[in-house]
């Protein structure tokens, strides 16, 4: 192992950390007298250009490697899903490219892009304290881009939310990740499995199981540990909610479904119905259904666009949960599958709330009221996202939930124990479809007020949304088109 | 060459969504353009398929390999009968939607899209892609009625968006299991309706699985205890919304029942024949009896498509031929009629009086102001009744005749319902039309109604020209649905009933 090596594994992130540095650069250089407009866009060009670079070198990566014994693992997949986590990051960037909640701009890309190198390089590692620092890398840049409002107070509230709650759950995290390291004498995930192997369930074990997946439940939104995540959301810069929601979702996923597959691989356990064996698998399955349960019933009452968009998201988080607890190629497949068309139709829903709010100054239902007349080509693209959610064929959502449902059914397909779960999510995904009708009937059935004005949406926003409706559309339509890198 | 039923549809869509806003009367001659040319192709292609009795393969094409779903549409006799049914009754449904003037163009691409839908879920011969066209028939239903409806229109809007979606949820963790269950049996993934038929699902599966799925498509059915969307659907509707619902839309519930349902879980609808009769016997009677006593006219008419349907159920749960081949025919009979009866009500009578009230239609006399809306509901009430002559005849009459050899204490139980039945049409049509009260000479209607229009005219005699030609000649039908009945696709489900 040489340092060339290194830098030849960890391109793409390289690439985008010079990246940080130009656009700090640019901003503070040469754009000191200019507007904010055209900071913001100059800025955003820079960034992008980073990003395709990025991509590129992960996309010609055609070696696999492991460093340092796990700190650093590269493969087809997580080069592929690194090139996901820069697509989310250019679409969040031209989003919030119509943004006028800051005038520190250069700063704001650059935390935009430093939180994705964070989780780029929580995809490749295998390694406890790997994992560790990059996912703090990522969540303190995550924090800051929430607080990046500081004209509204809302805002400072969800950043010291969110960043409490964070803490609160890295400590956690390292909690169970010290017991493993005490338990096993390694922080290497699959070494981690080999000396836990036919140890049989240790009550020790069993914390460390408990802490990390509190820990994760954090991160990912779930019930009961979803408190931050409806302010977080709300308060935030909608762009800074937009990338929360999906970008650092995609990526805790996976690194919540390899520690758990990996880290814990034979101390599954199990949730078939009346076939009980403790283990993590019962720890997700009780997660995942209260999150199932709590996300999409307190989502019906919500008021607000962006507490709407956060309940769902803690529902989606369930449903995800399930395709970590199934365990198997294909529901990981269908997992991964499942969370990066989330991702996609999420940011393509805060990016039509961010303007729906500078146009309307708020994100209330009401505000949303004869958009379909208002601007009929950012209507068309929220109805896509919103059923895509609601899990409506021939939409990548409603595909994205059959792959899942049907890889956790066929875990099981002797006594069809893990149905239980599916009939739970079904059900479920019905009570959704409601909370989401409520939004599209304000868009399409009731009327503005007589003199509203058209809505003027900004070119690189609708260029975003009008990419991310089309992609999951296709998605839907042809999802062997995804399903093959997965 | 079906298949472009659906395509046609989807173009007009687009063709619609790309006109500019003004254009309301490009907006109706294309969406009535498209709907002809969705007839004929129709009619053209059933009329070509040579064999009805055999599964004529239009495309199969793989869709998602990893769990075996093709683009795969194809048609058999039952799949062609329903076919030109759908485009009968969007051709009807346009027609006497000729007067939208609000948000004209929107109005006929949602309508198109739920027709396009809907010929997809009668030609889809894969249960994934048949599903994916059923749920999307949900999105046009809503919007058509909560933008374009009348009394409480968005809450009958969002009442039937969400039972459509419960009863679609309920079919879709059916199909999920059996999926799993037929491909932990035959060792490969598969959700082609040909394959999955021959696949002997174990008898514990079945029993549990089949009333899921069952009920899940009988919501849209209109199965008793689950049709209260349908009266307050069908009244919230705009009359083209009605005529779809009861026309179409209720249809591919009881299609759903009989081709998904019924085809995969053979044994397990023989465990609920005595069940699904009984509810579909209270359907009839309940039905009718609550039509008897509305005051709304529309009522009357949503109250007497869950009694009509319920004939379709009941001929589904015969498990005989001559049953089952009612209940295609009573799908097709209903479609005509209910189409042509939700058409008087809603655009020649309430579009003119703004009234569906008995008692101010009382008072209006409207046969002697509307002759023409009047001798139409003469005409679709009395084939509603089911007189011979007229399409509903031959259907409720295989249907009791299929029900009688197995359940005859039922099979009475439905003939009090067609008594009822009777009774509530002769008293619309009295009340509406026909009152001779000494209250209509007192207040009198003094401005002139507006007359009857072209297009309610030609709408009006095609579709009783339609329930005409299939009551006096059913052997047009009955040539295409036989065949099919007698297929290997429909064997393991006739074997164990009377013949």
């Amino acid at each position: 192992m040489n340092y060339l090596q290194i830098l030849q594994l960890a391109a793409p992130e390289t690439a985008l950390a010079i990246t940080v540095l130009m656009v700090l650069a640019v901003d503070l250089i040469a754009l000191r007298g200019e507007s904010i407009a055209r900071r913001f866009g100059t800025g955003a060009m820079v960034s992008i250009l980073g990003c395709l670079m990025a991509a590129m070198l992960a996309f010609t990566h055609f070696e696999r490697g492991n460093l340092l014994n796990g700190m650093l693992v590269v493969d087809p997949q997580t080069d592929f899903l690194k090139v996901v986590l820069l697509a989310l990051t250019v679409f969040t960037v031209l989003i919030s490219t119509s943004g006028k909640f800051t005038e520190h701009v250069g700063e704001y890309l650059a935390l935009v892009l430093l939180a994705t190198i964070g989780l780029m390089f929580l995809i490749s590692a295998e390694d406890l304290l790997m994992i560790f620092i990059s996912l703090e890398l990522a969540s303190l840049s995550l924090y800051i881009l929430t607080a990046f409002n500081k004209r509204n107070a809302r805002s400072s509230e969800a950043a010291l939310k969110y960043f409490l709650f964070g803490g609160m759950s890295a400590a956690f995290l390292l909690f169970g990740f010290s017991l493993l390291y005490g338990l096993s004498g390694s922080t290497n995930l699959p070494q981690i499995a080999a000396s836990l192997a036919g140890r049989g369930l240790d009550p020790l074990l069993l914390v460390a199981i408990v802490t990390t997946v509190i820990g994760f439940g954090f991160k990912v939104a779930a019930v009961p540990f979803h408190l931050w995540a409806p302010d977080a959301y709300e308060g935030a810069p909608t762009p800074s909610a937009a990338f929360i929601a999906s970008g650092s979702k995609v990526a805790s996923f996976y690194i919540l479904a390899k520690i758990m597959t990996l880290g814990f691989a034979g101390a599954e356990g199990s949730a078939v119905w009346q076939g009980y064996v403790s283990g993590w698998t019962p720890v997700i399955a009780v997660v995942a259904a209260l999150s199932m349960v709590l996300g999409n019933l307190t989502a019906i009452v919500q008021s607000s666009a962006k507490r709407l968009l956060a309940y769902s998201a803690i529902a989606h988080a369930g449903y995800m949960l399930l395709g970590v607890l199934a365990n198997t190629p294909s529901s990981h497949s269908a997992l991964l599958f499942y969370v990066i068309t989330y991702a996609l139709t999420v940011l393509g829903a805060f990016g039509v709330v961010t303007v729906v709010e500078a146009a309307t100054g708020g994100d209330a239902m009401a505000n949303f009221a004869g958009l379909g007349r208002r601007a009929p080509g950012l209507s068309l693209c929220l109805l896509v996202f919103l059923l895509s959610l609601a899990g409506i064929p021939p939409l990548a959502g409603f595909i994205g939930k059959f792959l899942l449902f049907s890889a956790v059914v066929g875990t099981d397909a002797e006594h069809l124990g893990l149905l239980w779960l599916v009939i739970l999510a079904i059900v479920m995904s019905a009570v959704s479809f409601y909370y989401y009708l409520q939004v599209l009937k304000q868009a399409y059935v009731l009327d503005a007020a007589a003199n509203a004005p058209a809505i003027k949406v900004p070119p690189a926003t609708m260029l975003a949304l009008v990419l991310l409706a089309a992609l999951v559309i296709l998605l839907g339509c042809a999802p062997g088109l995804l399903l093959r890198f997965l | 060459m079906l298949a472009w039923t659906i395509y046609i549809s989807f173009i007009g869509v687009l063709v619609l969504m790309l006109l500019p806003r003004e254009a309301a009367r490009a907006a109706r001659i294309i969406a009535l353009l498209t709907a002809i040319a969705g007839c004929v192709v129709a009619f053209a292609g059933a009329v070509q398929q040579p064999d009805p009795g055999k599964v004529a393969t239009i495309v199969k094409v793989p869709w998602i390999p990893a769990i075996g779903a093709n683009y795969f549409l194809a048609a058999d006799g039952i799949s062609l009968v329903l076919v030109v049914l759908t485009g009968l009754a969007a051709i009807a449904g346009i027609l006497f939607s000729w007067n939208i003037e609000k948000r004209t163009k929107e109005f006929f691409a949602f309508y198109l899209a739920l027709i396009g839908a809907v010929y997809g879920v009668f030609l889809s011969f894969d249960v994934l892609l048949l599903f994916v066209f059923y749920e999307l028939t949900i999105i046009p239903k809503y919007f058509l009625i909560a933008r374009w409806g009348s009394t409480r229109k968005e809450y009958g809007a969002m009442k039937l968006a969400l039972f459509s979606f419960v009863g679609s949820h309920l079919v879709l963790i059916g199909l999920i299991a059996a999926w799993v269950v037929a491909r932990a049996q035959t060792g490969h993934a598969s959700l082609d309706l040909l394959e999955l038929s021959k696949v002997s699902f174990p008898l514990g599966f079945q029993h549990w699985v089949f009333p899921l799925v069952f009920v899940g498509f009988g919501i849209l059915a209109g199965l008793w205890p689950f049709h209260t969307w349908a009266p307050t659907g069908h009244v919230a509707a705009p009359t083209a919304g009605s005529m779809l619902l009861a026309g179409v839309v209720m249809k591919l519930g009881a299609y759903g029942c009989l081709r998904v349902a019924m085809i995969l879980f053979p044994e397990g609808a023989r465990m609920w024949q005595n069940e699904i009769a009984a509810l579909a016997v209270i359907g009839i009677v309940y039905g009718a009896g609550v039509a008897l006593v509305q005051r709304d006219f529309k009522f009357v008419i949503g109250y007497s498509s869950v009694s009509h349907m319920g004939f379709v159920l009941l001929g589904l749960a015969t498990l005989n031929t001559i049953g089952l081949s009612g209940a295609v025919l009573q799908m097709f009979s209903h479609g005509i009629i209910a189409g042509l009866l939700f058409a008087v009500v809603g655009r020649m009578v309430y579009d003119r009086t703004h009234t569906r009230d008995f008692n101010d239609l009382q008072t209006m006399q409207l046969g002697r102001l509307l002759p023409f809306a009047g001798v139409t509901f003469v005409l679709a009430g009395v084939a509603s009744m089911g007189l011979p002559g007229f399409s509903g005849f031959v259907a409720e009459l295989q249907v009791l005749m299929g029900a009688w050899k197995v359940f005859p204490m039922a099979t009475l139980l439905a003939g009090v319902g067609i008594v009822v039945g009777v009774a509530y049409t002769l008293r619309a049509l009295q009340k509406a039309f026909y009152s001779d009260s000494a209250a209509a000479d007192k207040s009198g209607h003094d401005h002139p109604l507006e007359p009857i229009s072209m297009p309610e005219r030609i709408g009006a005699v095609m579709l009783i020209t339609a329930s005409l030609v299939i009551g006096l000649f059913p052997g047009l039908l009955l040539n295409w649905i036989q065949p099919c009945l007698n297929s290997p696709l429909f064997e393991r489900l006739l074997k164990g009933g009377l013949q």
